[in-house]
């Protein structure tokens, strides 16, 4: 039978939503057990959030002051340790995920699978590569543990609330290394709903033109209540900040609205919403790619459509 | 110090992939092949580090057949001064490319290991972190902006500006130290005539695969290959209004 060990991504004291989308996908593979592991250097409030999780079977949590930011290097042996007797160790394929859980399964000696999108079996996963555009079966060894992250746009978030697991400190004897160092997070402050798990969410492209511009982008935004995304080519031409690229090498997210603004409709962005539910695109070139996946699109100039869109909104 | 940067081929980014009809693989057959582009970033950080002075050697390194040799002068041309060509004609996986590079490690000494984040065939962005962990050294992933300062040899610190979801976070590691790097590191210089002809006489060295004592088991069988479900076609809408009356309709405002 499977165990699961699910690591919990937190910031500020709260736990990420990703982190109940592995939650997910682990429910997925019917294990015995889905224990949540939570490191940081104060992990009460977030180990409760955790709990309170369907599925969950026990919170598992590791408070060190060491743990204060997650650093790869300091968390993967902690995760490695805590993994004995656990079939699948599962992370949010989230840019945390992504760093730490390749090191713990080098530590491991085990191959990891990135971005799992839909669980077959207990060792069988689908996943995509040359950025979605061919979607690969894999098959793991069952003979040891399987890393994997799990590919948060795939999976709704399990169900918060009814349950509440137990919650366990556990002690590792294991000795951190001191060679990495956090230094700081400049993080952009925001009252919009995040990106990862926003119900609509509006993104602008290069046609915008201008940081100045992406205001009208910012606004329309706000008076749907959707959050904001961009196109590669808008955050390299500095109109928008890193954290707001959606695509391949960007955020993959599945809101149920998303609109496509001065967007062309690059392979490299459409592998990042190609869960969303409805898309719009909005083009003053009827030629452009992105008309080619819209669910509905319109054709014209964006400073025009866009006051007229809020126009009609009232 | 030096520098090793690994320099993957792949399938060109502009080339649509096509999967097989009968699930077996994707079509690599006469399609294009290009350097993976945040290898080409990771080459030219590389570079400009040699040009700063804070390393003396860039040395680029391809896990491949015969035929890869064409590749590694690719990263010469651009300014390497040798290659390693590890030769193998099984397609190796993440963990088996760290396991090799690590080899490359014990016999190379360098400061810093800088690879792509991901390479954007399989995606799998693994490779650096595994390398860091068998290594036992830091690593800093998705690498936005990096400041060496060398204190003597292969001794010093890099602080680097790292693109997470949050925002944009620094972190400090001690050399020596494996790096992955992100799309807005740099942008990578071209390779001019001259180069390709100066290219011709860098050293490429080759090592049997074999011969490094790697075990090559696949831990990952990949059993079939399907093309990504497709979005059926949409509508065109007039205008704003009927825009946001489709969508009204639809409850999604
Ligand atoms: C035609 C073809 C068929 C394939 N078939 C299969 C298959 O059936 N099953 C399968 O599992 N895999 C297959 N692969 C690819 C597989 O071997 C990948 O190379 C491996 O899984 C590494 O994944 P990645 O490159 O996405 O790693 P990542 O971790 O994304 O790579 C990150 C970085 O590591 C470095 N790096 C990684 N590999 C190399 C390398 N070889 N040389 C130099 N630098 C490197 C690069 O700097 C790269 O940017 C195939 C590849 C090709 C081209
Ligand atoms: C390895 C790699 C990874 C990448 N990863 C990503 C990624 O994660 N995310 C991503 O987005 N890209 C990514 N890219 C880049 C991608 O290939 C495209 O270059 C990029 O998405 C283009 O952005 P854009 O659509 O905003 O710009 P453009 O392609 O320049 O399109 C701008 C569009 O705006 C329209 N327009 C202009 N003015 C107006 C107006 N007034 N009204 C209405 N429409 C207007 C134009 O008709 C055009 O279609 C990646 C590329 C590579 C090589």
């Amino acid at each position: 039978m499977s165990k699961i060990l699910v690591i919990a991504e937190h910031l500020d004291g709260k736990l990420n939503p990703s982190t109940a989308r592995a939650v997910s996908a682990a429910i997925a593979v019917k294990p015995e057990a889905i224990d949540v592991l939570v490191l940081g250097d104060s992990v009460d409030a977030i180990a409760a959030d955790a709990a309170m999780i369907e599925g969950v079977s026990r919170v598992l949590t590791v408070a060190r002051a060491e743990n204060a930011h997650p650093l790869a290097a300091v968390l993967a042996p902690q995760i490695a340790k805590a993994a004995d007797g656990y079939s699948h160790v599962f992370a949010p394929s989230t840019t945390f995920g992504k760093d730490v859980a390749p090191r713990v399964a080098a530590l491991l000696g085990v191959a990891q699978v990135s971005d799992v999108m839909s669980v077959e079996a207990s060792h069988t996963f689908k996943r995509p590569i040359y950025a979605g555009n061919a979607i690969i079966t894999v098959e793991a060894n069952a003979d040891h543990a399987v890393v994997a992250t799990i590919r948060t746009a795939s999976w709704p978030a399990a169900n918060s609330g009814s349950n509440s697991a137990p919650i366990e400190a556990l002690t590792l004897d294991v000795t951190l290394p001191t060679h990495t160092r956090f230094i700081e997070l400049k993080q952009g402050s925001s009252d919009r709903p995040d990106l990862q798990s926003a119900g609509k969410v509006v993104s602008g492209g290069r046609g915008v033109g201008s940081k100045e511009n992406f205001e009208i982008i910012y606004k329309f935004a706000d008076k749907i209540g959707a959050a904001v995304g961009a196109s590669r080519a808008a955050v390299d031409a500095g109109y928008v900040p890193n954290e707001m690229q959606v695509g391949q090498t960007g955020k993959i997210i599945a809101p149920a609205l998303y609109m496509a603004i001065g967007i062309s409709g690059a392979i490299q962005h459409l592998t990042g919403i190609k869960d969303a539910g409805t898309i719009v695109a909005i083009n003053k070139d009827g030629e452009a790619p992105i008309f080619e996946i819209a669910d509905i699109g319109l054709v014209g100039d964006l400073f025009k459509i866009i006051p007229e869109l809020e126009q009609t909104l009232g | 110090m030096k520098i090793l940067v690994g320099y993957k081929r792949v399938v060109d980014y502009n080339v649509r992939i096509q999967v097989k009809s009968d699930g077996s693989g994707v079509v690599t057959d006469g399609v294009k092949l290009s350097a993976n582009p945040f290898d080409d970033i990771a080459l030219e950080e590389a570079l400009r580090l040699r040009e700063k002075g804070v390393a003396e050697e860039v040395i680029v390194v391809g896990i491949g057949p015969a035929d890869l040799t064409a590749h590694l002068r690719n990263g010469l041309a651009m300014g390497a001064n040798r290659a390693i060509h590890v030769v193998t004609t099984d397609a190796v996986q993440p963990l088996t490319a760290a396991r090799v590079f690590l080899k490359l490690i014990e016999k190379e000494q360098p400061g810093l290991f800088i690879v792509g984040k991901q390479a954007i065939d399989d995606d799998a962005n693994q490779t650096g972190q595994m390398l860091a962990a068998l290594w036992d050294r830091p690593q800093a992933t998705f690498a936005g902006k990096i400041d060496v300062s060398i204190e003597s040899g292969a001794t010093g610190k890099v602080t680097v500006t790292r693109e997470v979801d949050a925002g944009l976070e620094v972190i400090e590691a001690e050399l020596p130290a494996v790096i992955t790097t992100d799309l807005r590191l740099n942008e990578p210089r071209f390779i001019k005539l001259p180069d390709i002809m100066k290219a011709k006489s860098k050293p490429i060295d080759s090592i049997e695969f074999a011969s490094l004592g790697v075990e090559a088991h696949d831990h990952l069988k990949t059993t079939h290959y399907a093309a990504p479900a497709k979005r059926s076609k949409g509508v065109m809408v007039k205008d704003a209004a009927e825009l946001v009356a489709v969508l009204k309709q639809k409850g999604l405002l």
